[in-house]
């Protein structure tokens, strides 16, 4: 759905975007992760055709980026990283206005239906201006899906919102995704990205790393499985340390972490040689390395 | 065409719920029509009564182009006043548009609405058109229903058929038809350019009325003076508007790329 090669944005001497390449498929939902700056703003707007790239090629559901920027534009819907409301007027006009410039052909229904299903219907005569932060996101969401988009873009859609409303915009975007639409979200929320992403990619100026939330995990931190035993020593550490398959042990108050590529193969042969070494193995469980634990080390690494 | 229409709708919308905007829509025209029916009813007297006494006084600049034969040195001189204030009159397709311009164009950098506006399959012309025709339109209706009701009050007040005729005589329907909707496009394509700079409605609506000041220049040079505005001078006006509108708008849609738009505009 989304196919870029070495695309590239610069501003006079700032170089925003550095030979992005990546594949987004249909129905994929594609995080794109990155700290304030790193580019992801610009890469939104070049996907949506908002702004050219400086070289390099995209395409952007079958349609070519600097070629078929109108047909780009019908296609996918976007949320800005404000929602961008006219204030002054009501929430059904500010859809309407949209509506009605994406050549939507039921008008009134499609915007009843989205406003209906974001909660907005009841509020539809109150003037934008005097919605809530997380209702105007919601409404800012209603007004990217009304064309019906086959690639949704979303940036930043739970910045700033409060728990409940980052909830139901989160929700709703779970609910997108069992339609099978392509989403491409920016996001800082990590958690956020390792609920909802197939996929995700590291980005700062160029992209670091893409891959599963799973298989990131994998490859920075590797596996870590830890063994709880009533007691620890140091000659069961060795023992475990002395297992060919075994990459590292740390031994932490009474657990052993081990550090292994294949636990499911694995932990048995482990366990079988603790107790045969006189060990009482109380639980057995895999360290999950948290997803922001994975960014901060990439990023850190860049 | 349809998509024009929709930015026209929603500008409409939009900037008439601004008071500063409906100020200056509805007491602007009223104020300038206010003032040479004024003056034509202040000096209704001079004309009928003593208009003979003024004759041998009438100086040739107030005949020249201006006077036709038949009337008397002081209907002469009502047809010169008031022909002093159709520059005056001028500013209404001016400032109109430059405050709706102001207000709509830096209005969509401070809600930040212009990215959702450019992420949709309308032109940047379409846009850019859209947002003049909204600005142009109040302006040149405003000047027309302005002229209407400066000639009707004109057709009350004034009982001598020729000194009517000379009153609204083709200066005015140059000026008001022609020159004024060449000076309302004028006028957007500036403010649009000084929006493009500033952050703040209020700033661009000053800035922007700087295009006021060659009005105001021509109404007090016509005082002074220095020229009679009569059928070939307001002509020559209307041809050099062509020129300057053309110049104007090409400046402003170079200013108005969508790239400029979001990555430059502060």
């Amino acid at each position: 759905m989304i196919h870029t090669e070495n695309l590239t944005k610069r501003f006079k001497n700032i170089l925003a975007v550095d030979g992005l390449g990546l594949d987004v498929a249909e129905g994929e939902v594609f995080g794109f992760l990155g700290p304030n700056g790193a580019g992801k703003t610009t890469t939104v707007r070049m996907l949506t055709s908002l702004i050219g790239p400086t070289s390099g090629a995209a395409q952007v559901a079958g349609f070519s980026l600097g070629k078929q920027d109108t047909e780009i534009r019908r296609t996918v819907g976007v949320l800005t990283e404000t929602p961008g409301m006219y204030d002054n007027l009501s929430a059904e006009y500010n859809m309407q206005i949209f509506a009605e410039l994406y050549e939507v052909k039921d008008v009134k229904g499609q915007v009843e239906k989205y406003l209906r299903m974001l909660g907005l219907w009841e509020r539809r005569f109150d003037s934008a201006g005097t919605f809530s932060k997380g209702m105007k996101q919601k409404l800012a969401i209603a007004r990217a899906l009304l064309h019906e988009p086959r690639i949704l873009f979303l940036d930043e859609p739970t910045a700033g919102l409060d728990p409940e409303a980052a909830h139901l915009v989160r929700d709703f975007i779970a609910e997108l995704r069992k339609e099978g639409r392509t989403i491409f979200l920016c996001t800082h929320n990590l958690d956020e990205a390792d609920r909802l992403c197939d996929r995700i990619g590291v980005f700062k100026t160029h992209l670091l790393v893409m891959d599963t939330p799973a298989n990131l995990r994998q490859s920075v931190f590797g596996r870590k499985v830890v063994f709880h035993l009533r007691a620890v020593e140091e000659g069961l550490a060795r023992t475990v340390r002395g297992l060919p398959f075994v990459r590292e042990v740390k031994v932490v108050e009474n657990k052993l972490l081990v550090n292994l590529d294949n636990p499911e193969a694995h932990n048995p042969d482990i366990i079988r040689a603790l107790v045969e070494a006189g060990a009482d193995v109380q639980f057995v469980g895999e360290l999950r390395h948290s997803l922001e634990d994975v960014y901060l080390q990439l990023v850190k690494a860049a | 065409m349809n998509k024009i229409i929709t930015i026209v709708r929603k500008e409409w919308a939009e900037v008439f719920k601004n008071r500063m905007v409906i100020f200056t829509v509805a007491f602007l025209p009223l104020l300038m029509t206010a003032l040479p029916l004024g003056i034509i009813y202040a000096t209704r007297d001079t004309s009928s009564g003593t208009g003979e006494a003024l004759d041998s006084q009438v100086p040739s600049e107030m005949t020249q182009g201006l006077c036709p034969e038949g009337l008397n040195g002081a209907e002469c001189f009502q047809v010169f006043m008031v022909s002093e204030f159709m520059m005056m009159f001028m500013i209404v397709p001016v400032a109109i548009p430059v405050t709706i311009a102001a207000y709509s164009i830096v209005g969509e950098k401070t809600t930040r609405s212009l990215e959702p506006l450019l992420a949709t399959p309308i032109t940047t012309v379409e846009l850019l058109v859209g947002k003049c025709l909204a600005a142009v339109i109040p302006a040149v209706l405003a000047t027309y229903a302005a002229f209407g009701l400066f000639a009707f009050g004109s057709w009350l007040i004034v009982a001598n058929k020729m000194l009517l005729t000379a009153l609204l005589d083709a200066r005015w329907l140059i000026a008001v038809f022609i020159v004024g909707p060449l000076l309302a496009v004028m006028a957007v394509a500036f403010a649009l350019m000084v929006s493009s700079r500033v952050s703040d409605p209020r700033v661009a609506e000053q800035v922007s009325m700087v295009i006021i000041v060659p009005v105001l220049a021509g109404f007090f040079g016509q005082m002074a003076g220095l020229f009679v505005l009569n059928r070939q001078v307001i002509s020559v006006v209307a041809i050099v508007m062509i020129a300057l509108d053309v110049l104007l708008v090409y400046l402003a849609t170079r200013v108005f790329q969508r790239e400029s738009i979001l990555t430059r505009w502060k």
